[in-house]
């Protein structure tokens, strides 16, 4: 740990600029190995002249100070720099002259010459002779604020007493006093209503929420509108918003296909989460690592969905552990900006050039991470959960109705695990070698057990060459075991997005010169389902009637047919098995090659999409035993039986009578019941999630970051310029996450408060948001940020605490209307003399409209929607592939904006235009663009047209019988207050004149207001169509005023 | 209203004109400038020293097209056809989807020289022939990714991974722009599919949102939302953006906070931008040659059309024009595929570059033709017909903006493998395009999480060699 002291720079100057150029001078004279180098004389000006910008009391690059005899000699980053006595090896020595693979210093500059170089070496050399007197007598590098954990401040003094509302004002008045300046009025009411509404729920207020809050004179009536709008669903979906940015947050893959994906649940649990205020150190804890946490609930492993929100590569011939490697890379940017605050990333290639982080301290937190499958795991929602749990009690009942009906069900069960005890064939596994070209693109990974993984790209129409090398002679028999694996969907075995496969052919040829094709005479599998057409996801556009059935279908010779194995929702992800018997054993005399074709061709037409139905894991083994078959007890069940009957846990047997009995012929009617059950089983959904390896990875240090460079290996473990770590905990990924949010930690709680700040201000205390590191611009108010990251620890990490202490200030409840000269001075308001004035995020710009429009649907949760959308924006030559986006026609067209369907490569244009993120890297910091593209887009854009048709239906409905109170009344619709009186005049105009042009035809009412020419218009009672489009010109235009979709 | 009120509204109109809190807050544009110089985030800007080049327009050729069929005449390659490369050129050779170890594949087409340059070209670019005088072709470039979208977004971003701004917004940001009524960098994208690495291609990562890319259309609307809704007439329209205008400048009265002045700014770029992309659009008025000259049929979208745009964009001002043509991805197929490619793109290439000539606008705009890599002189496929993506070497060209014209620069080795000389990696191609365009290419920085980002990361230098 690093003392904090002050830096007191050495009174005595010892050379003056001229002396050190005439001892410069001298010094080039003279580089003899033998002339005695004097430290002030000779090395200090080097140092001064090329070293100090970087190495000294400003900046100390990679750690190292040279301007200091204490801390030149303690060395940086990569370690000691100067050892006396050995230049050859001393880092400071190597690097400026250039030697080993590290950049040459000074960096970015012309190296030193020869003679100079020569003073370093020789100096260090002589035993780097510095006398204690020479350089700054500073022992320790000042410590980088944001590093110090943060104490509670003193609150300060301040002149105007009555100001404050709480300490938050204490600080910011503080300041402004210091700067002689005071604060801005309070907002009124109704600007205030709609500030903190916008701000806590992202929706304006309504025309009657605004009323009641008019009308409610109690002192708490503020209070309880907080209270009101922190209680609402809709404050997570706002505030949710903001951590699905720093989450990446997407629903598809980012590459090129840039396929679909489903994550939605992980969206709905960030919203849930802060909704319920779940703390914000468990927040992270269960984001990080909630599939480590004793008995981990569904929701808890659907919060690791943060580090899957990664972009995955699976266009064709990608490695996919370089792909998984730049995850890893992308996942810990995430956390570095969204949980740290600290830019991580640089250590990936090399030591963090600003801030004290090594590449090895950032392998060791990446060894924390590297220890997760990519799964991909079947969620279902709470009614769901219900329908399963009433299923799984039906089962259970009828079961045990068939064990009480048959008390003998023990005796009867143990004979048929005897007569099932015949002998199993000898499988030889064989490991195949695949032929690149016949892939398709797809990688088959092989793994440990002699199973192939396919992984990457996935086509959906191959047929994949495997060529066999085995010594076994005479092979009667092949099996393929269709194997699962958590990194395919839903566990497997296939890798349609149901984890399901189809098998089109099972192949083989066999020979010397020219393999010829080896006859199958028999097919046998353990699961035989009827012949069933293909589900419409794998359409080929083909009209041919392809059907998945009977392993018999692997062996028939046509392509339209493939042995299925989809046994429902519910039992489809289970291993399957197969065995294909030849005619004639194959000799396998020396010099013979065996051939194995696995033609997987049921896939659909759009290799571009999840249309894939490929095998996902499987295996190959050969047998010389005649009349082999497949084994029809699943492997679960065959494990069992080696196990004694008495050894037996509750579970097994259970596991055993539930195969057992669907033999039983007499309780056929019990089985067809329960199968008919697991018809009634949910399909689910999918989410993203990391789960735990039992073998975990071994971390290197990556050599500039690349994969193919592992250098030295590490363990898990925690930079040194941050908290410490239990050290008695298990180096887990849970560790890791609770230390993210130790007491201790120096930056987590101030990187949140901050954000939360920007949220509310426009801009954090730090304004670099995503970096509180050295390279950092200060904090506007150093000690409120303190304060404010302590109180939010000693709230019990308390989202919704922050919020109430926030609004409740008399900073945040200042008018925003600013003088010329308060502009002048401050332009972006860091000294918060008045209010936050900015235009509302991109989603908000949405739901405002739909909120006034009266279109919107509250609907909180959910999948994914499409909302109006240009068609061809989704298919080439804009997008790479053709993408889905069925434009909702029902209620889902008008949800908030966070359910928008958001591709990485096609975002969605209203929300790109405003600026909203698409989720490639993690963002904590948007920017807020004004540009003509944004008035085009509320001018134009179908669902704008349509909430200003909306808008003025409701006008006609609900705003009065006068044109003024109609105006009033839209007007308020849109920014909640009373309209002005030339406000009024201008917009009174504006009706006139188009119901004028309207009646006298120029303009078609039926065009304007969107009606259908064929229908006659559904309107209230004594209202026109000429008056409802001349409303909708209205409407058009209150929703395109900056005051409508910004937050005074 | 009182007086000071409208006292500030008009000092705001006319003095700050455009300006914003956005725009100011932008701050860090080039060491050296204060923030307050450059208010407008597009308000056209110095460079570091006099360019050569003020206007960029860049046909990504994506997909990567085989330099062997095109540009990188190899007798060699065609001799030993059929054999295995040697093992030594593979060590640590990686390959997308072949075993390195595959068979060569001999070019597919003949090779001649053309022009006072003498430049070897393929059969399949008769047009670029005819301009070949006045192009610069490096055969020398390298890339480090062998993916597409990885590819792409070196070539674009100057980094394989997402998030970092691509060339177009950093030559915007450098620059700004000189068309008040479009955007100062347009995009399209013909060809069988929309490029891999997608938005991000021409996205401003963190650079402000405003210097992004704008997606362009060779029909319909060019820009989105472009057109007045149904049954909005042009007097509505107009009638429309003055009450907004009026409405809001009460507003700003009233708040006295300038981005409303930038908001009314918007709204009337808008405007005008409703009559001028038409106007861009509108190829009526071109003459009959030079709508053959480029082989562009109106109202019809196309590589040849978006070209003719293209054109017609840097005429109006705009920056930075991208085409993206995807298409070059030959796996298989690529004698077939590969002509065809040619006949779509061939003749409106070496047109645009003869046109901007004519025009007296080529010494100014820099043109560049290529794709993210290159193709592998080994098969792929059990036929003969079909080329992996190759990272060691790939060939493109540039015209006009500074470039020396009619040299070929840099060799690859007798295969067509590894460069052998004047190796040009992506970053130093983007040196390059960034120093033609009057920058050292290490000094347009951005400061985003405490670092100073570049185009070029840390790498990059000028080809001197091939400039004029």
């Amino acid at each position: 740990m690093y003392l904090v002291i002050d830096y007191k720079p050495l009174s005595r100057i010892l050379l003056s600029g001229i002396a050190s150029l005439a001892a410069g001078t001298l010094m080039l004279a003279q580089t003899g190995a033998s002339r005695k180098i004097d430290y002030v004389r000779d090395v200090q000006p080097i140092f001064e002249s090329s070293c100090q910008s970087c190495h000294g009391a400003k900046q100390q690059l990679g750690g190292l100070r040279l301007d200091s005899k204490t801390l030149a000699m303690a060395g940086g980053v990569s370690g000691k720099a100067i050892l006396p006595g050995k230049a050859a090896e001393s880092n400071l020595y190597k690097r400026i002259a250039g030697i080993g693979d590290q950049a040459r210093m000074p960096m970015g500059a012309k190296p030193l010459d020869e003679a100079r170089i020569a003073v370093i070496r020789n100096w260090i050399d002589q035993g780097a002779a510095w006398p204690e007197e020479a350089g700054a007598q500073t022992a320790a590098i000042q410590r980088h604020w944001a590093y110090i954990p943060p104490q509670r401040p003193a609150l300060p003094k301040v002149g105007n007493a009555g100001w404050p509302s709480n300490p938050i004002d204490r600080f910011v008045l503080s300041r402004l006093e210091k700067e002689g300046l005071s604060p801005s009025p309070q907002a009124d009411r109704v600007t205030l209503l709609r500030r903190l509404s916008l701000d806590l729920i992202g929706l304006p207020p309504t025309v009657e929420e605004v009323d009641a809050f008019l009308k409610d004179k109690s002192k708490s009536a503020y209070e309880k509108q907080v209270e009101r709008l922190l209680n609402s669903p809709h404050y997570g979906e706002r505030w949710g918003r903001h951590w699905l940015d720093a989450a990446r947050y997407a629903d598809s893959d980012g590459y090129e296909k840039d396929k679909s994906r489903q994550v939605w649940f992980y969206r709905d649990w960030v919203i849930n989460a802060l909704n319920r205020d779940l703390p914000y150190d468990q927040f992270v804890v269960e984001q990080l690592a909630g599939d480590l946490l004793p008995n981990a609930t569904q929701e808890q492993r659907v919060a690791t969905g943060f580090l899957r929100n990664s972009m995955i590569n699976e266009e064709g011939g990608v490695d996919p552990e370089q792909f998984r490697m730049e995850s890893m890379f992308d996942r810990m940017d995430a956390i570095g900006k969204s949980v740290l605050g600290v830019t991580i990333q640089c250590a990936q290639c090399h030591n963090h050039k600003f801030d004290p982080l090594t590449q090895e301290e950032y392998y060791r937190i990446f060894a924390f991470l590297n220890d997760s499958h990519e799964a991909n795991i079947a969620v279902y929602t709470p009614e769901e959960q219900m329908k399963r749990a009433e299923m799984f009690r039906r089962i259970r009942e009828i079961e045990s109705g068939l064990q009480h009906r048959t008390p003998d069900w023990p005796e009867r069960m143990a004979r048929w695990e005897e007569s099932q005890k015949v002998e199993q064939p000898e499988w030889i596994v064989v490991q195949p070698e695949v032929d690149d070209i016949s892939t398709g693109g797809q990688k088959y990974l092989p793994m440990k057990d002699g199973s192939l993984l396919a992984q990457g790209y996935a086509p959906t129409k191959h047929r994949v060459k495997l060529t066999l090398r085995t010594n076994v002679r005479n092979i009667a028999a092949f099996r393929l075991e269709l194997l699962n694996d958590p990194n395919l969907p839903l566990n497997g075995p296939g890798r349609s997005i149901k984890g399901t496969a189809a098998l089109t052919e099972f192949e083989v040829e066999a020979g010397a010169e020219k393999p010829a094709k080896v006859k199958i005479a028999r097919a046998t599998a353990d699961i035989s389902l009827p012949e069933t057409p293909l589900d419409a996801i794998f359409y080929d556009k083909t009209n041919r009637p392809r059907m998945t059935g009977p392993i018999e279908f692997a062996v028939d010779g046509k392509e339209e047919t493939a042995w299925g194995t989809d046994a429902g929702p519910g039992l489809r992800n289970q291993p399957r098995k197969a065995v294909f018997t030849v005619e004639t054993p194959i000799a396998n005399s020396e010099g013979t090659q065996i051939v194995v074709y696995l033609n997987q061709k049921h896939g659909g037409w759009n290799s571009d999409d999840n249309q894939s139905h490929n095998l996902g894991r499987f295996r190959l083994s050969v047998t010389t035993a005649p009349d082999a078959a497949a084994d029809p007890l699943p492997k679960s069940v065959r494990d069992i039986l080696s196990v004694p009957r008495e050894q037996r846990t509750e579970r097994q047997t259970e596991t055993v009578f539930r195969y057992w009995r669907t033999t039983v012929p007499e309780w056929r009617e019990a089985n067809e019941q329960i199968a008919g059950l697991w018809k009634g089983h949910p399909e689910g959904s999918s989410q993203l999630v990391l789960q735990s390896r039992s073998d975990p990875r071994d971390t290197h240090i990556l050599s500039r970051g690349d994969f193919l460079k592992p250098a030295k290996e590490v363990s898990p473990g925690v930079p040194a310029f941050l908290h410490a770590m239990d050290a008695d905990a298990p180096p887990t990924r849970l560790t890791f996450a609770r230390w993210l949010v130790d007491r201790d930690s120096p930056t987590t709680a101030r990187a949140l408060v901050n954000r939360v700040w920007q949220t509310y201000f426009g801009t954090g205390l730090v304004e670099t948001s995503e970096d509180l590191g050295k390279q950092a611009e200060a904090p506007s108010h150093p000690e409120l940020l303190d304060w404010l990251a302590v109180e939010f620890m000693d709230r019990g990490w308390s989202w919704k605490a922050m919020h109430r202490l926030i609004v409740n200030s008399a900073t945040y409840r200042q008018s925003s209307r600013v003088s010329p000269e308060l502009y002048a001075r401050d332009p972006y308001n860091r000294l918060l003399a008045r209010g936050p004035r900015f235009r509302v995020e991109a989603e908000i710009v949405r739901d405002i409209a739909l909120a006034a429009s009266g279109l919107l649907n509250p609907k909180v949760g959910g999948p994914s929607v499409y909302p109006p959308a240009p068609a061809f924006l989704f298919l080439p030559p804009a997008s790479y592939g053709p993408k889905i986006w069925d434009e909702a026609q029902g209620e889902d067209r008008y949800r908030r904006a966070i359910y928008t369907f958001r591709y990485r490569s096609v975002p969605y244009p209203m929300l790109q235009m405003f600026d909203a993120p698409n989720g490639d890297i993690s963002c904590v910091r948007r920017g807020r663009s004004n540009t003509p593209l944004q008035a085009l887009t509320t001018l134009n854009e179908p669902l704008f047209l349509e909430s200003a048709r909306s808008l003025a239906l409701r006008i006609l409905q609900d705003g009065g019988g006068t044109d003024l109170e109609r105006l009033s009344y839209a007007f308020r619709r849109c920014v909640s207050r009373e309209p002005s009186e030339p406000e009024t005049a201008e917009l009174m105009a504006l009706l006139k004149k188009q119901s004028r042009r309207l009646s006298d035809g120029w303009l078609s009412a039926w065009d304007v207001a969107g009606l259908d020419v064929d229908k006659s218009p559904d309107l209230p009672k004594g209202t026109n169509p000429v008056q409802l489009a001349a409303w909708t010109a209205v409407s058009r235009v209150l929703l395109n005023l900056d005051e409508t979709i910004t937050k005074e | 209203m009182n007086v000071d009120s409208k006292f500030l509204a008009r000092r705001w109109f006319l003095e700050q004109c455009g300006v914003g809190l956005g725009a100011m807050a932008l701050g860090h544009l080039m060491a050296g400038s204060s923030p307050a110089a450059s208010a407008d985030p597009l308000a056209p800007k110095q460079p570091h020293y006099a360019p050569k080049a003020t206007r960029v327009i860049f046909l990504f050729m994506a997909g990567a097209p085989s330099h062997l069929e095109l540009f990188d005449f190899k007798p060699q390659l065609a001799k030993f056809d059929g054999t295995l490369p040697p093992a030594d050129l593979l060590k640590g050779y990686r390959a997308a989807f072949i075993n390195p170890s595959s068979k060569l594949l001999g070019p597919k087409f003949k090779f001649a020289k053309h022009g006072r340059s003498g430049a070897e070209l393929s059969e399949l670019l008769p047009h670029l022939a005819k301009v070949v005088d006045d192009v610069a072709i490096v055969k020398s470039m390298a890339t480090d990714a062998f993916n597409h979208a990885p590819g792409q977004l070196l070539m674009n971003t100057g980094s394989q991974q997402f998030g970092r701004p691509s060339m177009g917004a950093w030559v915007t940001y450098g620059l700004g722009s000189e068309s008040k009524d479009l955007p100062a960098f347009v995009v399209f994208s013909s060809g069988k599919k929309g490029p891999s690495g997608g938005n991000s291609c021409w996205g401003s990562g963190f650079l402000p949102t405003v210097y992004q890319g704008v997606q362009f259309r060779g029909s319909g609307d060019p820009v989105l939302y472009l057109s007045n809704p149904s049954g909005v007439d042009p007097e509505l329209q107009r009638d429309s953006l003055d009450s907004i205008r009026r409405l809001n400048e009460m507003r700003l009265n009233v708040t006295g906070d300038p981005e409303i002045a930038t908001r009314i700014n918007s709204f009337e770029m808008a405007f005008r931008m409703q009559s001028s992309a038409p106007e861009l659009m509108d190829v009526s008025r071109e003459p009959k040659n030079v709508l053959e000259m480029y082989g562009a049929e109106p109202g019809k979208p196309s590589f040849a059309y978006n070209c003719l745009l293209a054109r017609r964009l840097v005429e109006r001002g705009v920056r930075f024009v991208q085409l993206y043509h995807e298409a070059w991805d030959q796996h298989g197929n690529l004698v077939k595929d590969i002509r065809q490619n040619c006949l779509d793109t061939d003749q409106a290439c070496a047109a645009l570059v003869q046109d901007l000539k004519q025009r007296g606008m080529l010494d100014d705009t820099l043109v560049v033709w290529g794709g993210e890599f290159g193709r592998t002189p080994m098969v792929q496929g059990g036929g003969d017909d079909g080329r992996d993506h190759h990272p060691n070497a790939f060939t493109m060209w540039l015209a006009g903006g500074g470039m020396k014209p009619g040299i070929t620069f840099g060799e690859t080795d007798e295969l067509g493998f590894n460069v052998v000389k004047d190796k040009v990696h992506v970053h130093d191609l983007q040196a390059t395009i960034l120093h033609l365009l009057g920058f050292d290419h290490t000094k347009l920085t951005y400061r985003f999480q405490g670092r100073d980002f570049r185009l070029t990361d840390v790498h990059g230098n000028v080809v001197k060699q091939i400039l004029a």
